[in-house]
């Protein structure tokens, strides 16, 4: 077990230092350069001004040394400067962070919970009518665009029915604790109803499989009332893949919460990632985007170890 | 020698005996008379365009949101272009990305799933790290830092790079280059199973090559599968790229596509309603019946499926 | 007669989990002459497939040459001899390929091999599937239209169609009715005798074995342990494990000798196979030296070809 995890945390290590190679490349591969801004405002600055900067920030080096540089640096904490916000950009990510998190883990308990309940719903008579509805919901769920339906919430909540705020995280003149909660209840909500579809699916077809194997039928067999073989029986062992799926989801939730952020503006790492790449902010982008993988990893490496504590067969 | 033939209920075409089950499959069954319907809508802007007179991409500034009227159906939109023809001609490119992108990237997955599933081994092995890898990642950042590259940096002429030509492909490009895991994880587990059979072996015994084996042998036999995960994937295309557009990297304006027709709809949500609730609703009633669709397929394919 | 195959100390091991090696065949030397049918006996785990697949080229040995024809079979020299040895599958329902009509599926050798133009191929599917007793129209058909009987000749005229020298026959009567099976053993005699072809035997059905085959060698845990010719091991089986099989076969006109060599147990794992000759710990023989010294493949008193492997040989 012991060497599963290392060999995991290796890997992940990995997939990181790749993908921070990749991600530096396709920034470089951006519209504009990082001196574009102080040469715009300098409109007298002369080709060979802009040369001898161009040397100073070492732009005129190939791209695997420049990449040795931000790594090296980024290794010791220096991610450098972001040029929109002027100031380094772990300043920039710690609060956006705190935002993401937010917003990402009430719409995923949410998500999970609802999911749950529906899954297990279905599950319990496959074919039925409750079936029936809740599949329909669950294919609607994940053929239905995000931003649609955070588009269609704020028409309805906001625009028509004036119930609740379209954006930000806060009134100016207000900020208290219902006021935040206030500004949340539109995001969480799309977030989780985006993904509470897939995750619906899962539970049912996970759940649907394990009412069917032996040791169920032996305990409904022994007598024992039908809500506990669900409960007890059933659910621990159809959890095992919908942990490991719900782990792996993060990737998914994080796009979500991306579009999310962007439509009610909250300021996440979502909306920071995609602020920084419209706006040419080349540090901030790169960190913000390494940074997501960087927690996307570390997600999946709970759900291997999620899945290893909750199969016996694993943890040999 | 007796060999008398057997006429067994399977000689009927196991093409048919699928077609029997899928018509059983009720939401499949729906969903595809709407698609249906839908590539119907979406080709009528040809005799639309003709019949009215309409140029979808010309601006008029003294119509600009006008209400339905007769010869514009659904009325104007916030530069004055005729609602409905946009919304066809965006659902025709929306629904392009979709096929398109699932068959580039399909391929791309077929390949990967087949010479892992096939070699096995080492090459397995490195082939699904990458998979695992790719499916792991947060893919919406990753699509919108491709869909933000600058063409020209990458040699393209500015012409090019500027123009619709540019702005589609490069959307069928990256959408293709992220979304084929999926599929491959499904090929590969597909011919780890057909690669085990004897007629397999018998043609290796009599010295096929690896790409003989796989044209002949194993992508035939896993037909059903790719054609029930491609179906998922052209929803999962769609959506992507309505997602790309409105975000303005997809679809490049003037051409409309259903995504970048929602792009300035959010402003426009008080006064406009109405253009920020048809696109969607569009891309909204086609990925679920694609998906649907999927679904049924998957139980016409699958005997063992019930329900 | 010419010797036409010659396995010489092949030995196949598979890597296991665990970092450990399975010994699926261990030193096996034999030799097939022309036209001659050898069988290879033994429960399932002997080896006896796994042998049968590298004869085939379908599995690499970790040591040890084949012969064919006088020549070592390398990788240079294998794809020339493909299409010399053929192989018939034990399955006839996974033996084809379900999306394939018949006439390709038993071209497909020719195919692979490159001999002939599309045109001579079908030619020699259409006098194929003639020759293995199938109707001229089962050509353009599918192989769900046949039944299993149907499908082994199907089978077998695809091995037939490169002209091959030696097939491999791999169990091809188990899967099927016992009816049928006379049928289908009545095929293979038929076209030996016409086409003066060798077959390598696989079976594990000592009664199947009798009618058809030359001379039989038995494989235990991967090594050979007695090979003979049929009247002489049938008749006077020299290794205690022969004698068990034999025992277990019931015979119709014949009583059951109570108890004589009956085997006890089950077969070790061959991840961990006995030490010194590997049936010391099943064998009403054994004595001490069984697990520590291993025999070797000996003469029987009186007769060079009959040979078994046992320090204490009838």
């Amino acid at each position: 077990m012991r060497r599963f995890i290392l060999q995991r945390i290796g890997q992940a290590a990995l997939v990181l230092l790749v993908m921070s190679f990749v991600i530096y490349s396709l920034i470089g591969l951006m519209p504009g350069d990082p001196l574009d801004v102080m040469i715009a405002s300098n409109p007298g600055a002369t080709p060979e001004v802009v040369a001898r900067l161009r040397a100073i920030y070492g732009l005129d080096q190939p791209l695997m040394y420049r990449y040795g540089h931000w790594l090296l640096a980024a290794v010791q904490g220096d991610l450098g400067f972001s040029r929109t916000h002027s100031q380094p950009v772990l300043e920039v990510l710690a609060p956006a962070l705190w935002v993401t998190c937010k917003l990402m883990l009430a719409s995923f308990v949410i998500s999970v919970s609802l999911s749950l309940i529906l899954g297990i719903s279905a599950a319990l008579r496959p074919g039925g009518i409750v079936d029936g509805i809740i599949n329909l919901g669950a294919f609607a769920g994940i053929s239905v665009p995000v931003f649609w339906l955070a588009l269609m919430m704020i028409l309805v909540f906001a625009v028509k029915l004036h119930l609740l705020p379209a954006s930000g995280i806060a009134n100016i003149d207000d900020g208290g604790f219902v006021d935040h909660l206030r500004h949340l209840i539109m995001p969480v909500a799309t977030l989780a109803l985006a993904n509470t579809g897939g995750f619906t699916r899962f539970v049912r077809a996970s759940m649907i499989e394990t009412l069917r194997m032996d040791h169920i039928r032996t305990a409904r067999a022994k007598g024992n009332a039908e809500g506990r073989v669900v409960l007890v029986h059933a659910l621990r062992n159809a959890m095992i893949p919908v942990v490991t799926v719900m782990a792996l989801s993060f990737g998914t939730l994080f796009s979500g919460a991306l579009l999310t952020e962007t439509m009610f503006a909250q300021p996440g790492m979502g909306k920071m990632i995609y602020d920084s790449i419209l706006s040419n902010d080349f540090n901030l982008a790169l960190s913000g985007l390494l940074f997501a993988t960087l927690v996307t990893l570390l997600s999946n490496l709970a759900a291997d170890l999620a899945y290893g504590w909750l199969d016996p067969r694993m943890s040999r | 020698m007796s060999a008398t033939m057997m006429k067994t209920e399977a000689a009927i075409g196991v093409w048919r005996l699928r077609w029997r089950r899928f018509r059983k499959h009720r939401t499949g069954m729906i969903s595809l008379v709407i698609l249906a319907a839908l590539i119907l809508f979406v080709l009528a802007a040809y005799p639309m365009q003709w019949l009215l007179g309409i140029d979808p991409n010309a601006a008029d500034l003294f119509s600009r949101f006008d209400p339905p009227s007769p010869g514009h159906y659904l009325g104007m939109d916030e530069a004055g272009r005729d609602v409905l023809v946009r919304l066809m001609i965006g659902g025709q490119i929306s629904l392009l990305v979709g096929i398109l992108a699932t068959l580039i990237g399909g391929m791309v997955g077929v390949a990967i799933g087949i010479s892992a599933g096939y070699f096995g081994g080492k090459v397995d092995n490195a082939l699904m790290r990458f998979t695992d890898g790719m499916i792991a990642l947060p893919l919406l950042p990753l699509l919108i830092v491709l869909g933000a590259i600058d063409l020209t940096k990458l040699g393209f002429s500015q012409d090019f790079a500027r123009s619709g030509a540019a702005g589609f492909w490069r959307i069928v490009v990256i959408i293709s280059i992220v979304d084929w895991t999926a599929i491959a994880r499904l090929v590969r587990a597909a011919t780890l199973q057909i690669r085990e059979r004897d007629y397999v072996r018998a043609a290796r015994a009599a010295g096929a090559s690896a790409w003989y084996m796989m044209a002949t042998h194993i992508l035939p036999n896993i037909a059903t599968p790719i054609i029930v995960s491609f179906t998922l994937t052209v929803g999962r295309v769609i959506l992507s790229e309505s997602v790309l557009s409105f975000l303005g990297f997809g679809i490049v304006p003037p051409t409309p596509s259903w995504g970048n027709m929602l792009n300035n709809a959010q402003e426009l949500v008080t006064t406009a309603p109405a253009l920020a609730v048809y696109p969607g609703l569009l891309i909204f009633i086609t990925v679920i019946a694609v998906n649907f669709l999927g679904d049924g397929l998957q139980h016409a394919f699958d005997p063992r499926s019930e329900r | 007669m010419t010797e036409l195959l010659n396995i010489e100390n092949i030995s196949v091991h598979f890597p296991s989990p665990g970092g450990r090696v399975v010994r699926a065949v261990q030193d096996v030397s034999l030799s097939i002459a022309e036209g001659e049918t050898l069988a290879l006996v033994g429960e399932s785990g002997s080896g006896k497939s796994t042998l049968g697949y590298t004869v085939a080229g379908l599995q690499p040995p970790t040591s040890g040459t084949l012969r064919f024809e006088g020549v070592p079979l390398t990788s240079r020299t294998w794809p020339a001899a493909r299409r010399k040895i053929q192989i018939v599958f034990q399955d006839p329902f996974g033996a084809l390929d379900p999306r394939m009509p018949i006439s390709s599926t038993i071209a497909e050798p020719l195919l692979i091999q490159r001999i002939g133009t599309s045109a001579s191929r079908m030619a020699r599917a259409e006098e194929l599937v003639q020759q293995v007793g199938l109707p001229r129209d089962a050509l353009n058909r599918y192989p769900h239209e046949f039944s299993g009987g149907q499908r082994q000749r199907i089978a077998i005229a695809r091995a037939l169609s490169p002209n091959p020298r030696l097939i491999v026959a791999d169990e091809p009567l188990s899967a099927l009715d016992v009816s049928i099976q006379s049928q289908v053993l009545n095929l293979m005699k038929e076209v030996q005798e016409k086409l003066g072809l060798s077959y390598l035997f696989i079976s594990h059905d000592l009664a199947v074995v009798n009618h058809l085959v030359d001379r039989v060698a038995v494989l235990y845990l991967g090594r050979l342990v007695e090979v003979g010719p049929r009247e002489a091991l049938f008749g006077k089986p020299a290794h205690p494990y022969t004698e068990a099989l034999l025992a277990s076969v019931p015979r119709i006109g014949r009583k059951r000798a109570r108890n004589a060599g009956a085997i006890k147990g089950e077969m070790p794992s061959p991840l961990n196979p006995p030490t010194g000759c590997v049936f010391h710990t099943r064998c009403p023989r054994a004595q001490p030296m069984c697990s520590e010294v291993v025999p070797v493949l000996e003469a029987v008193a009186g007769q060079g070809a009959h040979q078994a492997a046992c320090h204490f040989k009838e």
